[in-house]
């Protein structure tokens, strides 16, 4: 059976209660884990209860950190000092210069840009080549397709339509998330995949950014974050007492 | 000889703190349907209300089958009826009425009114 993931779910985390029906609402939902954007100085006691929750939810919890960096230069500093603290690495690509260096950057795992102000919507072709051989995705948030109306809507429609079609050219993962605040905001796999058709993307290409590209990512990190992890392909499978001599 | 026009009846489970009528419920998915797709798009969906169960917060829209996607991504943009949040969500869809109906287990009595 197909696993689901929504990277990107957004409750306050102070209002304890509101998570508790988020998390629970997405294991009923049909996600399998889920990922919730967490503040640069969380605390290790928060994120266990976090676990907790979703872990009684049998959801997998999965952290997820926003970098909203003004400069490059504050990325470069920002990934150097968090990218090891947190599962997900996303980048709100508030300027080119910053989408530039994010899509470039094997640290970052996600692009994020404004729904919206469409003029700060930055993934053009240039940013497709640069994020192909980064390996990093291009997120697609549907909550705003949801509560924006009107020629906002439209025209965030429109983005979408383009920057689906350059990513998929460009072989450049998409991911969907539902970026809810509220639990009105939240909606089944299929649903998102049906709203994704308003972009022209189709159904399973849809349904594979919320389960298959997400799921791979995730375990991707894990695996760099373990402390066995030496280098791509290398890992500590034995070490100590129990290793032969050569 | 022309085969008879295909439909998708769709069971849908509302979630809203306040009670919502049946003409309510079929307005706002109209006028989500005639935002994102226009009145010539909304007027390919042959969409109507089959059965509507006011205590439960289900009900069975029917519509052509050439239009079940984009009556499903109509439905899943709403975000409030009457001016109040609410989410509709489109638990199965299914060739006939019967088949819906079992697929869902619903009784028929528990989804009176036609």
């Amino acid at each position: 059976m197909r696993r689901f993931a929504d990277l990107h779910l957004c409750p306050s985390i102070e209002d304890s209660d509101q998570v508790e029906k988020m998390i629970g609402k997405s294991s009923e939902r049909g996600y399998r884990m889920v990922a919730i954007s967490l503040p640069l100085n969380i605390t290790q006691t928060k994120v266990r209860r976090l676990q907790k929750i979703c872990g009684d939810a049998k959801l997998d919890f999965v952290t997820r950190v926003d970098l909203n960096p003004k400069t490059s230069k504050e990325l470069l500093h920002y990934l150097r000092r968090f990218r090891r603290s947190f599962e997900i690495v996303s980048v709100i690509c508030n300027s080119k210069s910053v989408a530039r260096q994010a899509a470039k950057d094997r640290r970052v795992d996600l692009l994020t840009f404004s729904a919206t102000n469409i003029h700060k919507r930055f993934f053009d072709r240039a940013e497709a080549e640069l994020a192909s051989n980064a390996l990093s995705s291009l997120e697609i948030e549907m909550a705003p397709l949801l509560f924006l109306e009107g020629s906002l809507r439209i025209r965030l429609i429109s983005s979408l339509r383009r920057e689906s079609a350059v990513a998929e050219k460009f072989g450049v993962p998409v991911v969907l998330s539902s970026g809810a605040t509220e639990e009105y905001l939240m909606r089944d796999p299929w649903e998102y995949a049906a709203l994704a058709g308003l972009f022209d993307m189709g159904g399973p290409v849809a349904l594979r950014g919320l389960s298959e590209i997400p799921f791979s990512l995730v375990e991707r990190n894990r695996g760099k974050l373990s402390p066995d992890y030496v280098a791509p392909g290398v890992r500590v499978v034995k070490e100590g007492d129990c290793c032969p001599e050569v | 000889m022309p085969r008879g026009v295909r439909r998708r009846y769709l069971a849908l489970k509302l979630v809203s703190d306040r009670s919502v009528s049946r003409e309510d419920l079929m307005n706002t998915i109209w006028d989500d349907l005639i935002q994102l797709f226009g009145e010539y798009g909304a007027s390919q969906t042959d969409l109507t209300l089959i059965r509507y169960n006011h205590e439960r917060d289900y009900a069975i829209v029917r519509c052509s089958h050439k239009a079940v996607e984009m009556v499903k991504a109509s439905i899943a943009s709403i975000t409030e009826i009457n001016g109040k949040p609410a989410a509709v969500h489109v638990k199965r869809v299914s060739g006939t009425l019967k088949a819906l109906l079992k697929k869902v287990q619903f009784s028929d009595s528990s989804l009176s009114g036609g």
